[in-house]
């Protein structure tokens, strides 16, 4: 902090590293960026805030080349800066470590590190040194803290660790731009710890840092300046020691968020079960797993990372299967490992990974969400009633706050992270699911959408369908759900009811220690 | 998943598994099969399919496909024969690798240019190439000049001539997937072409070189062909597209792109060669050849799925 103090009014009285002036940019008509401006300087860290949506990847994908620009200039000290791809700008200085992965499991380590800068035996001829690059790829290896051999293939990484690889690959160029797009979404704690370290060691080397994140914490604690965004505006810009959270969620939202979950009323203690599980077991995987949702009642699982949450929630929509027990849904018993037979039953599953989840990113948002309820609006032999779907599928947008300028002309691709969950969310709700098991419904999803996917869940519950819900995030079952289960080693360790939770409980449940201890 | 590790490790080993088993299959049904003289035979017989293949593996390895490669053969020994009757053996061998670059490039700019789909637009190309040397040739057989009959049967240092080249073409593909950018470069855009494009790599170009190297592979093993057979009827080269494909996959690169290594090619071609020859050798009924070369390849696919299922790649 002490140099952070000290470097600031130097750093004000030179010039920016990076100067961005009035920045635009349209996707398919429809503007996304109204002429951004800001700066960023060397040995700063500027924190960058948003929703979902609201320009901040389209923003730094002007900036290093990955999309061009509509209008607008960008100094990078002091020189005019138009990179027309990515190439051009890593040449350049600026390194980006994008929020999604960019590491080639099938390539070594040392080649995704060296991709585009591979060292050379001689500069003249276009032969690598295997040497020279396995040497400083074990050197960059050590600065991110990442035990792993250069020659063993990326592969064998777990997703923490190939974020690191990533870090890796910029250091390798040494930028004097760095840009972070929501880099500790997937990592551990200790590895957000490594990451901030080696974030502290670049502001302290002079290089210009952009951070994107969502958590407002983390960035208020990281950085010296924070931008937000909204609506493809700067609506904040200033030093961080000033504010906040609060003041950032007021500058994202436009409006200060009191309350991020609907109030519920308790459910009667009546209502049929939906889902009835008894004795579910898979050897290494899960342990006599039991558990009941009710018509209407939002259940939530809780546990650490390895628990058997996932696990579970795919064996119980047939992704995988299991050795013993039983899955009832109604009076029906489900077979194992058999999706079809669920959703016939008006089962629904929802992952975090939205890109395996099957949405058509080259199809309309429109198409996307009708493909899924095509069955109800035509057999096989018949013409789909077109007029009848195409208004259900507005109705859907509008229920779920869509920020798509044309459902029918807007691929899916050009959404936001946010908007292409809630497409996903749409479609089942256009299929009324009378069980749907979520994992993970949030993730990666701003404060805004996050409200919305929880006013949406809650509809549902209302609606009659059972809900079970699995979360890293314990807030967001405790503001949710009806009920928790906690999960430990692939069991149900213990039980929550609304009047129970407790975040100290649930976690002692977690780690499998006595209450109180 | 953790006892599938191992299983996709055994399985990186089936090219060798494979061609262990040909060698003692044969060599217990015929006793001519396992002569040194043989042996050598397979190795000199399976040039053209190496040279051909090592073209093949680079395009499959950028997740594309070449079903014009046939045809491209057929073209440079058009070329060689009816435009050049009389020139010495080293300007045919040039005419035809450049005549296999040239139609190598067509493709490369109609699939990276025009954005055609590689599986249709060297479909296409396939029928274009063929009715163009039919065209040049009025359908009649062309025959190969001395000099150039002469290379084929030649040896050097006790070796033949083609095993040379084809020894050469797989040292140059180990040169270029092994020891320069272009390696990892050709393997990230079999990964993820977008992915690639956004961490820099220049994947257009690269698309493009494979393409004009498989084409001027191409041209290269028309021209060891025909030096071996000193003529090129108008079936020439036909389906020399599935061969390659078959012997870059039989060696252990993925129809999928991504994973493989150099020495694929060299290592199918073989293989096939030891099908075709051992099947001559034991006296099979030539109309099974077919059926055992169509096991063949579909047995390659099948290998390739559970490699690929298997090592989740």
């Amino acid at each position: 902090m002490i140099s952070a103090e000290l470097a600031a009014p130097y750093a004000r009285r030179i010039a920016p590293r990076l100067q961005v002036e009035r920045l635009s940019k349209s996707f398919f008509g429809a503007q996304v960026l109204h002429g951004v401006s800001f700066e960023a300087h060397g040995g700063r860290v500027l924190g960058v805030v948003g929703e979902n949506g609201s320009g901040k990847s389209t923003t730094m994908n002007l900036l290093t080349g990955v999309l061009p620009r509509d209008h607008g200039t960008v100094l990078l000290d002091g020189e005019p800066f138009n990179p027309a791809s990515r190439r051009e700008s890593a040449a350049a200085g600026i390194a980006f470590i994008q929020q999604e992965l960019n590491v080639f499991p099938n390539l070594s380590i040392a080649e995704n590190l060296f991709l585009t800068h591979f060292p050379r035996r001689l500069a003249t001829l276009p032969f690598l040194s295997r040497r020279d690059m396995n040497e400083q790829a074990r050197e960059l290896l050590r600065r991110v803290e990442l035990d792993a051999s250069p020659t063993s293939l990326a592969e064998t990484l777990a997703a923490g660790e190939r974020q690191l690889l990533e870090i890796a690959r910029g250091l390798s160029t040494d930028a004097r731009v760095f840009i972070f797009d929501e880099p500790a979404s997937s990592l551990t704690v200790r590895e957000a710890g490594r990451l901030f370290d080696i974030i502290r060691r670049l502001r302290h080397d002079g290089v210009a840092v952009l951070y994107i994140s969502h958590n407002l914490e983390e960035v208020l604690e990281l950085s010296d300046d924070v931008m937000v965004m909204r609506d493809g505006r700067v609506t904040l810009h200033e030093p961080s020691n000033a504010l906040q959270a609060s003041d950032l969620v007021v500058a994202m939202v436009g409006r200060p968020i009191e309350t991020l979950f609907v109030e519920r009323p308790a459910l009667p203690t009546d209502t049929d079960t939906v889902l009835q599980v008894s004795g579910l077991s898979e050897p290494g995987i899960l342990q006599n797993v039991n558990l009941q949702v009710r018509r209407g009642e939002i259940v939530g699982i809780a546990g650490l990372m390895g628990s058997g949450r996932s696990e579970l929630a795919r064996a119980l929509f047939g992704l995988d299967t299991y050795r013993e027990g039983v899955v009832r849904l109604g009076g029906t018993v489900l077979p194992p490992a058999d999706v079809r037979a669920r959703l016939a039953n008006g089962v629904a599953f929802l992952t975090e990974d939205r890109r395996r989840e099957g949405l058509l990113m080259d199809a309309s948002v429109a198409d996307n969400i009708g493909l899924a309820a095509l069955p109800m609006f035509a057999s096989l032999a018949q013409r789909i009633d077109r007029p009848r779907l195409l208004e259900a599928i507005r109705a859907l947008g509008k229920q779920v706050r869509l920020k798509s300028a044309d459902l029918q002309t807007t691929p899916a691709r050009s959404l936001s992270g946010g908007n292409q969950q809630k497409v996903v969310l749409a479609r089942w709700l256009l299929r009324q699911p009378r069980l749907f098991i979520l994992d993970e419904p949030t993730r990666g999803v701003d404060i805004g959408a996050k409200q919305e996917i929880y006013r949406l869940l809650a509809q549902l519950a209302g609606a009659g369908t059972a809900l079970l819900v699995i979360s890293s995030e314990l807030e967001e079952l405790i503001g949710l759900c009806d009920r928790i289960y906690v999960m430990r080693r692939g069991a149900l360790a213990a039980q929550f009811t609304r009047d129970q939770f407790d975040r100290a409980a649930l976690l002692h449940a977690a780690f499998g220690q006595e209450q109180g201890a | 998943m953790k006892a599938a590790i191992p299983a996709g490790k055994l399985l990186q080993w089936a090219p060798v598994a494979i061609f262990v088993l040909l060698l003692s299959i044969f060599g217990a049904l015929s006793s001519r099969f396992l002569t040194v003289d043989n042996l050598s035979a397979i190795l000199v017989q399976s040039s053209w399919l190496v040279v051909v293949a090592t073209g093949m593996n680079a395009v499959l390895l950028t997740a594309g496909i070449d079903l014009s490669v046939g045809s491209a053969m057929y073209l440079a020994a058009v070329a060689v024969g009816l435009g050049l009757p009389s020139a010495p053996v080293w300007v045919c061998l040039v005419c035809s690798v450049l005549a296999g670059a040239a139609f190598g490039a067509l493709n490369a700019a109609v699939i990276v240019r025009l954005g055609v789909r590689a599986f249709i637009a060297t479909l296409a190309m396939l029928f274009i190439g063929r009715g163009l040397g039919l065209y040049f040739s009025a359908t009649r057989i062309v025959y190969a000049n001395a000099s150039v009959a002469d290379f084929g049967r030649g040896r050097l240092l006790g070796i033949a001539v083609p095993l040379w080249l084809a020894i050469g073409v797989t040292g140059f593909g180990w040169l270029l997937l092994n020891q320069t950018a272009l390696g990892p470069y050709v393997r990230s855009v079999g990964a993820d072409a977008e992915g690639a494009r956004r961490a820099g790599v220049p994947t257009k170009a690269v698309q493009f070189s494979v393409y004009v190297l498989c084409g001027a592979c191409a041209g290269l093993g028309g021209f060891v062909s025909l030096s071996q057979t000193a003529a090129a009827s108008g079936a020439f080269g036909q389906n020399a597209e599935f061969l390659a494909i078959a012997a870059a996959v039989l060696g252990g690169t993925s129809l999928f792109g991504g994973r493989g290594h150099f020495g694929a090619p060299a290592l199918g071609a073989v293989l096939i060669t030891i099908v075709q020859n051992g099947l001559v050798l034991v006296n099979a009924n030539p109309y099974a050849y077919p059926v055992i070369t169509g096991a063949v390849i579909f047995s390659a696919a099948l290998l390739d799925s559970a490699r690929r299922r298997l090592l989740g790649g």
